[in-house]
């Protein structure tokens, strides 16, 4: 495809989820409340998204994600939460 | 389009779905098992699911035209407790040679941990030994790269297994190259809200090619959509993909890994 056909295809979905993304940082800054790693990871992944570099969805997958390498000692919960809350 | 859908939990949806999977040209479906929601009490449990999986659904599956396959084992999330696991585990070899059975999965990890590493060994090990075709559960968000980085690296230590006849699933943008240069296949879950859309997985489509990459619903008791491969078809064709391109990925990919075990034939 061409630029242009991947504008015509995929702006106006890719405008919409980008207000959405505008509106809850707007929501989660009215919004009273201790800071959340989820949210320091979240301000870390977005840097990401104005980088010139390509592969940034890879690039913000991985700014998400536990770098670690060894096994935990126990699985204490099955649910993930989307960000790590650890620090490298 | 004619199609398959090699990753879908049809225990938990409703005949309609069945209905509508099959208007849109599914010719196949494989169900790995899976975590029910909750953690079953007892070996019997599993035993009466691989009961349902191996007679039960193939039955209510054959009422739409569609074949049905299975692949057997105790999931990542309920591997904490290895006790259970080795006594599910024991369970599985006489299900092996029933007619609609593919393989042990979906093993591998959920958070990472090491009794959970240990049961997916358990899981290879019968594999190997059984000479059936593994399907891999990658953990979900966060520990997703960690697990796959340690089921890759598990995999690859058992000298046993050829990596042709494992897929890892649910692989997003961070973890397709590892996997595809394992030599292992690919599977690339189409859901609403997490791991690919549609879009995301044309892209990585285009930036690795469609060798060894199969697109599946995983659809299930969550947030999830039976027709999420048809509609990535219509995507594709939306990105003036061609019929015989779009073909390979949603039927002819899966074909050939599934055809590896010979009970598969659609």
């Amino acid at each position: 495809m061409t630029r242009q056909q991947v504008l015509d295809l995929y702006f106006m979905d890719a405008r919409s989820k980008l207000i959405d993304l505008a509106a809850f940082l707007d929501r989660i800054q009215r919004a009273d409340g201790p800071d959340d790693f989820r949210f320091a990871a979240f301000h870390k992944a977005l840097k990401e998204l104005a980088a010139a570099s390509p592969n940034r969805a890879e690039k913000v997958l991985l700014a998400l994600s536990d770098p670690t390498a060894e096994p935990i000692p126990a699985a204490t919960t099955k649910a993930a939460c989307g960000a790590w809350p650890g620090t490298a | 389009m004619p199609y398959i859908e090699p990753h879908a939990h049809m225990v938990s949806r409703v005949t309609d779905d069945y209905v509508k999977m099959a208007t849109a040209g599914c010719r196949a479906v494989c169900e790995p098992a899976f975590w029910a929601g909750f953690d079953r009490s007892s070996p019997a449990g599993f035993y009466d699911y691989f009961c349902q999986l191996t007679e039960h659904e193939p039955k209510r599956a054959a009422k739409f035209g569609l074949a049905h396959f299975s692949w057997l084992c105790i999931n990542p999330k309920e591997s904490e407790d290895t006790k259970l696991a080795q006594e599910v585990i024991a369970l599985i070899p006489q299900f092996l040679s029933r007619p609609n059975v593919l393989g042990i999965g979906e093993i591998g990890l959920n958070k990472n941990s090491r009794n959970e590493l240990k049961v997916l060994e358990m899981h290879v090990d019968l594999a190997a030994k059984h000479n059936q075709l593994i399907l891999v559960h990658t953990p979900h968000l966060e520990d997703k790269l960690k697990g796959t980085r340690l089921i890759v690296d598990t995999l690859k230590n058992d000298r046993r297994l050829k990596p042709e006849r494992v897929i890892i699933d649910h692989v997003e943008e961070h973890t397709i190259k590892l996997v595809l240069e394992s030599g292992m296949w690919a599977g690339m879950t189409l859901y609403p809200e997490s791991k690919c859309t549609p879009a995301r997985a044309i892209d990585m489509l285009e930036v690795f090619g469609s060798e060894r990459i199969w697109m599946n619903s995983a659809c299930d008791w969550g947030v999830s959509d039976p027709l999420a491969v048809p509609k990535t078809a219509l995507e594709m064709r939306k990105r003036n993909y061609r019929d015989e391109a779009i073909h390979k990925v949603v039927y002819e990919n899966p074909a050939k890994f599934l055809g590896q075990c010979p009970k598969f034939k659609v």
